[in-house]
Formats: C-alpha cells, sequence, structure tokens
C-alpha cells in the first residue's frame, strides 16, 4: 500500500507492507538509517523518531498509521548550520561507544530538551529510561545531556 | 493483509460490523511486537488512531469519559492526574516515555492482559467500559469485562470506546513490583482506595490471578485487609515470579498502600 507522510520537512511518499513497521519503512524504503533496529518490541530505544513531535518507538508504529503524518528522524536533527546541538554534545563529551544507542538516544535527547530545557539528573534518567546502552556508557550520555542542556 | 483506517466513529463501528475478524490497532505497542516476530498476521488491521470520538477525555455531569485512545501520557498530564491519581501513577510505571507516548487505555482493555497497568486503578474507581458496535452502544462494569487471560467481554463486532468513572471519592495509589521502575511488566502490581461514602476499603491487584480483580472490605478492617487481598488473589509460578512471591508482595503492598493513603 502507499503511504504518504512528512519526513525530516519534506514531502515523502513509500510503498510498504500492510504489517510493515514504521522503522522498516524508514530504513528499507525511505533509506533512513539513523533510526537502529534492534528489539523491535520497544524495549531498546535505538530506533527512536518523532511522530508529530511526540517520541516513539518507529518499531511499534504501523507505517500505515503514519499516513497523513510527520516524522523526524535523527538525520532530521542536523541543520545547514551544523550538528544539532545534542548531536553536537554527545560528540563532544564521548557519549559514544558502540554507537548503536546514540541516535535513539540522540532523537530522546532533543525530544527532553524540547520539553525540560533544563532537566535534573533524575528527570534525565526517567525521560532517558527507554533507552538502552548496552556498552552501559550512560555516565558520559548524562555528562553529553547536561552539556547539551547548558548549550540552549 | 490490508490495513483500513476509518476517519469516523460510525466507519469504524461499521467497518468492525462488516469484518468482524479485522484486528483493532490503536496506539500498536501490543500488535506491532506480534507483528514484528511473525505470531499474527490478521487479514485486515482496522487503524483506529485516526478516529477523533475515541481520543482525550471529557467531563460529563461530574463523571469523567476517558476515550479509548487515551494515551499513558496524557493520563499523567495535571488536571487528569489529579482526578485520578492512581490512574497516573500507574501510567507512569508503563514502559518508557516511548510507549506512554503511544500506549492507550482502551488498548490495555482490549489486550485484556492480567498485568494490565491501568486495570487495577480503574477497578478501584468503579469504572464502567462503554462498548460500541454497529448495533449500538452498552456499558459494562469493569468487573465483567475481563473473562481470562487476553480474554474479554467484547463482542466480534465491538470496540472498547471509553471508560467511564465517576472521581473524586478516594484517597488512592498504586503500587507496582517488578526487577526495575522503567519497561517492567508487573510481577504484581495494586491500586489501593479508601471510598468513605461507601464505608469501603477498595483494592485491585493486577499479574496475582487470571483476571485482575477488586477486593473490599468495610472501612474498619484495616487491620486484616492485607491478609484478605492476598488471600483473594490466585497468582501462578511463571517467568516473573512465584505464586508465594507474588501473595507476599500483595500482602506488603497493601500495607504499605494503606499507610499512604489513610491520612
Amino acid at each position: 500500500m502507499k503511504i504518504r507522510l512528512v519526513v525530516n520537512g519534506e514531502a515523502r511518499e513509500a510503498d510498504v507492507w500492510a504489517g510493515e513497521s514504521l522503522l522498516t519503512a524508514l530504513r528499507d524504503t525511505l533509506e533512513l538509517p539513523g533510526s537502529k533496529n534492534a528489539c523491535e518490541q520497544g524495549e531498546c530505544g535505538s530506533c527512536s523518531v518523532l511522530l508529530d513531535g511526540d517520541l516513539v518507538c518507529a518499531c511499534l508504529v504501523l507505517a500505515a498509521q503514519a499516513d497523513g503524518h510527520e516524522v523526524t528522524t535523527v538525520e532530521g536533527l542536523r541543520s545547514e548550520d551544523g550538528l544539532h546541538r545534542v548531536q553536537q554534545a554527545f560528540v563532544e563529551a564521548g557519549a559514544v561507544q558502540c554507537g548503536f544507542c546514540t541516535p535513539g538516544l540522540v532523537v530522546a535527547t532533543a525530544a527532553l530538551l524540547e520539553r525540560v530545557p533544563s532537566p535534573s539528573d533524575d528527570v534525565i534518567r526517567e525521560e532517558l529510561s527507554g533507552n538502552l546502552c548496552r556498552c552501559t556508557g550512560y555516565a558520559k550520555i548524562f555528562d553529553a545531556v547536561r552539556l547539551a542542556a547548558s548549550r540552549a | 493483509m490490508e490495513v483500513i483506517t476509518p476517519r469516523t466513529l460510525d466507519e469504524a463501528l461499521r467497518l468492525k460490523s462488516e469484518r468482524p475478524d479485522a484486528r483493532p490497532i490503536a496506539g500498536g505497542t501490543d500488535l506491532l511486537v506480534e507483528l514484528n516476530f511473525d505470531r499474527t498476521r490478521p487479514e485486515t488491521i482496522l487503524n483506529l488512531a485516526e478516529v477523533p470520538e475515541l481520543k482525550g477525555w471529557v467531563r460529563e455531569n461530574g463523571s469523567l469519559r476517558l476515550g479509548a485512545g487515551l494515551t499513558y501520557t496524557e493520563a499523567m498530564a495535571p488536571e487528569l492526574a489529579e482526578l485520578l491519581p492512581a490512574l497516573a501513577e500507574a501510567s507512569r510505571t508503563v514502559g518508557s516515555p516511548q510507549i506512554r507516548n503511544r500506549g492507550t487505555i482502551g488498548g490495555n482493555l482490549g489486550t485484556a492482559s492480567p498485568a494490565g497497568d491501568a486495570h487495577p486503578p480503574l477497578l478501584v474507581e468503579d469504572a464502567t467500559v462503554e462498548i460500541g458496535s454497529a448495533r449500538g452502544v452498552r456499558t459494562l462494569p469493569l468487573t465483567e469485562f475481563f473473562l481470562g487471560p487476553k480474554r474479554n467481554a467484547l463482542a466480534e463486532d465491538e470496540l472498547v470506546l471509553a471508560v467511564r468513572v465517576d472521581p473524586g471519592r478516594q484517597p488512592q495509589t498504586f503500587m507496582k513490583v517488578g526487577p526495575r521502575n522503567a519497561m517492567v511488566i508487573a510481577v504484581c502490581s495494586l491500586a489501593v482506595g479508601i471510598d468513605r461514602e461507601r464505608g469501603e476499603l477498595r483494592a485491585a491487584y493486577g499479574s496475582a490471578g487470571p483476571v485482575p480483580a477488586l477486593v473490599t472490605a468495610p472501612l474498619d478492617a484495616r487491620e486484616d485487609f492485607p491478609d484478605l487481598v492476598a488471600g483473594a488473589s490466585s497468582p501462578i509460578d511463571d517467568v516473573r515470579g512465584t505464586a508465594a512471591y507474588r501473595r507476599h508482595a500483595l500482602r506488603v503492598l497493601t500495607k504499605r498502600a494503606l499507610d499512604r493513603v489513610f491520612v
């Protein structure tokens, strides 16, 4: 089936299978592999994207449900001026080990700072609880979130 | 396989009666897991996410009508959290922010898992379920809605439209046991409220029997209530915990919850 949606500010069309997730459509059809595919059950957060501005797991959204809606992926955070301040903070804080969880964490952090510009550590912990880093690099990830927040 | 997306409630109900085998999808947090892991291949998926009548919540003559499409994030927002504090607490324990932005109260009821986090607080609130089909609308007490693990009272042409509650009568709280605070399916869960108008202690447990269930006692039975709740449960041993542990935890949680709500 055909779906029409706005991805990273651009009107796109995709031919998807009815039972396919938004994540599969983004990665395989729309050629946006930034959102990662890991658990496929909403446990790990590595596929986090914004759907109409809300943080969601792209693996748990039916591609057909994104028809007529707006999606922002990690690729869409970067502007012409360069990296998004969250991306830049992750680079500078060394908040990346294997890197697999990074796109999801960057999107989740960007969504968090949009709502809560200066989150406490407890709020960061709570709001990023759906994003797992199997390298357990959480200390540096927290540094990156605090650094990005300080640059609002 | 096909996805059909009604834009009005009438259209949704008509489609469900024409194709009773269509699997409803709202937030997708249950169905997508089944699809991703090849556990289900429904011929038709009925996408309810574009039906405006199912969204949000409204006050109606002192009652609240929570649309089936109400998300956990919406249930946690201050205005509703003040009216239904235990539901807000329970919503906060659901999955992660990503899951809470998608998962819905109606979906929780539709899936009818014994571990559904919204069920205990709604049972304590004496909720009724508004059920619709092309034949009309009926209401059912939530206590009669759950028939077994993942089985509910919906006929094949019916959809959950809303949950109705009459809030504001009772101090209440929700508690849940699990290995961590996020992304946890309850080992067991409990909502407790004090209904002074009826002179009742009310508790509802989850994950401690084939269906989430309500236990009530007179207000002066506070001392015995933890044993009463634990005794009313019928838990099993499974991957998340043993029956004995669940019973013990319910006893402890009930006592703690009573200490919290009796102020």
